[in-house]
């Protein structure tokens, strides 16, 4: 009896341990996780706080916000600043329109649509730098198919990414035909999950088919058209491979987004400092946005279950 | 009969006769030419080992971190020779140029010691150098117990002696007596013309002989060729634009990027001479480049002569070597030409890129892969590349004297022996060497660019940009 007393008192204390400490081992996967994330973060705003070049050892040292304070008499920041929003802002926004208008055709759940649905995907299935490569061969002056077709619609002297007229245009053609499927297969998936009681009404009322798709279809879709929205935006202020692979982000200084930038601190002028500080801006950028659109979509959440 | 044989072969090691007249005096004795040229290949490897204890460090092993180019392949192709001679195990790992410096760059910042020796252009070691990346090879290369007795580093060619090495200052003179030999020459290439022939002749022009008879003769084979244009450079958004054509054609007339007084750098980039050779330059493109310039870098300008898009280039002259050769539709058809952009210039002064071999500083096994380094780099090797394979242009003068190689290359590339032994003498790097090279010279690259698109005149761009230098190099504390 003693004996089985002296055994049950250690192992009742064991159990309240292991019930105590379950929470904690639970979550120290995801602990992990995040270590694993926010040490390079961490890191890269220690060394955004550092004159740091690679090549320069011995002016290595604290300036804390030297390196931001910089940005602000720098036209090249600005100027980065301003494509990365412009380009991201035009590649969302077409992609947006295309998508919505493609699912919008694809919407009835038939074979052939089922059949151009996937066929649309294959652009997204491919890398954004093959992508560019292959673009960048299509308009080829030299023999390049586009620049054969605008030829013959009356621009023979047409230089796609090497002009600083048509660079942005170049670059954002690529952007699209890369990620418009993205676009279209998300507002697809809701458009065809959306309840077809309105609609019904809608019909039987004989409303409008402006006034459906503006006053019924287009309100019900927001979520999923903020949700494809932010995922493109992010994705699209951060975009290097493709400008990268086009362009360089030439000519001259016409599409130095903000990663091309940092890249080229970082690799080609080893300036560790200033590369991690660009890269802490857009951070902070792609941070304020998602803040934006996801409380945004919160609010239109609310709105549907208030309705519901 | 054997004493007699192994005596030419001797002769021939020392330099004391040519390879024709040892393979005449071996024909006599009955040997084929293969056997003769084994022969030689064992010759040379015993004269290397000669009072040379080559085989110390038998049984390390090497990692090397290598681009994939034709230097590399012939140094594969006669890496047994280096292993059964040393006993010395390599491997290396071979990455494609678009992403080679980024993966060198990479491995080296991270301190690993995983590749004991890589690949490298001379300006790179003007970063590596400082970070403390790499090691000084005079270490080496001047301690009579690490380096083999014939290995003549004398024999490397100067300005690629003198250009690979810095003292870490900047603004300091390449080959300086305090310099340190951060690398060690292993191919190079100078800029110069090369031309397709059949097109030169159809519009009745001769290779142009300085900047203004470019201008023309690039605008008249535009105009006259109805199709291909008449002068291929590189222009995308790198440093890699500026240091070909253009910087040899700028360099000719004396120009200079920085000046230093004081051991402060300046950008000389807009003196009225530099303007007024950007302002040809710029007229040259605008006339008779490639449509799409701004995305040209070496790759497009020689595929165009090669595939007859273009008429000359003005670039590496081993580029418009292999457009000679292999698939392209244009072989056989090109020429080769000196150029010295200066009508008043004695001589032409093509900058250089030299490819080259380093020794990682993080690196555990230095002695063997100074092994490695100076039988990549040795005269032996040099020539095996030379002869046999596409291992051009040779960094040593003892090769370029080789008949054999001579007379391969007079066979099927006119005028490239002569554009080459013309411009030899004043082939050296004439940038000035500083830590921001690699930020500047893009931001060089960048204006160029807006002012061939008409975006900046030539005279307020180069204004602007040396301005913006002038404070980049402030900032930098080199101002």
């Amino acid at each position: 009896m003693a004996t089985g007393t002296a055994k049950t008192a250690p192992a009742v204390k064991q159990s309240r341990l292991a019930r105590k400490a379950l929470p904690y081992l639970l979550s120290l996967p995801a602990l992990l996780m995040c270590i694993g994330i926010l040490i390079p973060f961490f890191t890269a705003v220690y060394y955004s706080l550092l004159r740091y070049r690679l090549n320069l050892p011995a002016m290595k040292g604290f300036i804390w916000f030297q390196n931001y304070i910089n940005f602000f008499s720098d036209p090249k920041f600005w100027n980065t600043l301003k494509i990365s929003l412009v380009y991201a802002g035009l590649t969302v926004i077409v992609e947006l329109v295309l998508g919505l208008m493609i699912a919008l055709l694809l919407q009835r759940r038939t074979r052939f649509n089922n059949f151009v649905s996937i066929l649309l995907l294959l652009p997204l299935m491919t890398a954004p730098a093959l992508a560019a490569l292959m673009w960048k061969l299509m308009t080829n002056p030299n023999f390049g198919i586009l620049s054969y077709l605008v030829s013959l619609l009356g621009f023979p002297d047409m230089k796609w990414g090497s002009d600083p007229a048509t660079a942005l245009f170049t670059v954002t053609l690529v952007d699209v035909w890369v990620y418009t499927p993205f676009m279209m297969i998300l507002l697809l998936a809701g458009l065809r999950s959306l309840p077809p009681a309105p609609f019904e009404a809608a019909a039987l009322d004989g409303v409008p088919r402006s006034f459906v798709f503006f006053r019924i279809t287009l309100p019900m879709l927001m979520p999923y058209i903020l949700t494809a929205t932010l995922f493109r935006l992010l994705d699209s202020i951060q975009q290097f491979d493709i400008i990268y692979a086009m362009t360089q982000g030439g000519p001259g200084d016409k599409l130095l987004v903000f990663q091309v930038q940092a890249y080229l601190d970082f690799f080609q002028a080893t300036n560790v400092g200033r590369s991690a500080a660009l890269m802490i801006i857009l951070w902070a950028i792609t941070y304020a946005l998602s803040n934006v659109f996801i409380k945004q979509w919160l609010k239109l959440r609310e709105r549907a279950h208030g309705v519901a | 009969m054997y004493d007699k044989e192994k005596g030419l072969f001797e002769a021939f090691v020392a330099g004391k006769m040519s390879r024709r007249e040892l393979l005449r005096a071996t024909g006599k004795l009955g040997l084929s030419a293969s056997a003769a040229g084994m022969l030689i290949s064992s010759a040379q490897t015993k004269a290397m080992a000669a009072d040379f204890d080559w085989m110390k460090y038998k049984g390390t092993k090497l990692k090397l971190l290598l681009n994939k180019h034709p230097y590399a392949d012939a140094m594969i192709a006669n890496i047994e020779t280096f292993k059964s001679m040393t006993g010395i195990d390599v491997a290396w790992d071979i990455f494609p140029e678009d992403v080679y410096f980024d993966k060198v760059t990479a491995a080296l910042s991270s301190g690993s010691g995983e590749y004991d020796a890589f690949m490298t252009g001379a300006y790179m070691t003007w970063t590596y150098g400082p970070a403390g990346w790499i090691d000084d090879l005079n270490e080496y290369i001047k301690d009579p117990a690490k380096t083999n007795p014939t290995y003549n580093w004398e024999d490397v060619l100067p300005g690629l002696r003198a250009s690979t090495s810095w003292n870490g200052v900047p603004g300091g003179e390449l080959g300086s007596a305090d310099a340190k030999q951060w690398c060690t020459p292993w191919g190079y290439e100078l800029n110069n013309i090369s031309y397709n022939k059949v097109m030169f002749d159809k519009v009745g022009v001769q290779p142009p002989k300085n900047i203004d008879e470019m201008v023309a003769t690039a605008a008249k084979l535009t105009k006259d060729l109805g199709g291909p244009y008449g002068i291929g450079v590189r222009g995308s958004r790198s440093w890699a634009s500026i240091h070909p054509g253009f910087l040899s054609g700028y360099a000719n007339f004396g120009e200079k990027d920085f000046s230093v007084t004081d051991g402060k750098l300046k950008a000389a980039m807009n003196s009225a001479g530099s303007k007024d050779f950007h302002k040809k330059w710029v007229q040259m493109i605008q006339e008779s480049g490639p449509k799409d310039w701004a995305n040209y870098t070496w790759y497009q300008v020689g595929t165009d002569l090669g595939a007859g898009a273009s008429a000359m280039i003005f670039d590496a002259d081993i580029l418009g070597y292999f457009m000679n050769g292999g698939d392209n539709k244009e072989k056989g058809n090109l020429g080769y030409a000196p150029f010295a952009a200066n009508p008043a210039a004695a001589a032409p002064t093509p900058n250089v890129w030299i490819w080259s071999l380093a020794m990682a500083s993080a690196g555990k096994q230095k002695d063997a892969t100074w092994y490695f380094l100076q039988w990549a780099t040795s005269v032996e090797h040099d020539l095996f590349g030379a002869r046999k394979m596409d291992f051009v242009n040779p960094v040593r003068a003892s090769v370029w004297k080789d008949e054999e190689f001579r007379a391969r290359i007079d066979k099927s590339y006119t005028g490239y022996l002569h554009q080459h032994d013309v411009s030899a003498p004043g082939a050296k790097i004439y940038f000035t060497a500083q830590p921001l090279f690699f930020d500047l010279t893009t931001l060089w690259s960048e204006n160029l660019q807006k002012m061939v698109a008409k975006e900046i005149p030539v005279d307020e761009g180069l204004d602007k940009m040396a301005a913006e230098m002038d404070q980049k190099l402030v900032e930098a504390g080199l101002g």
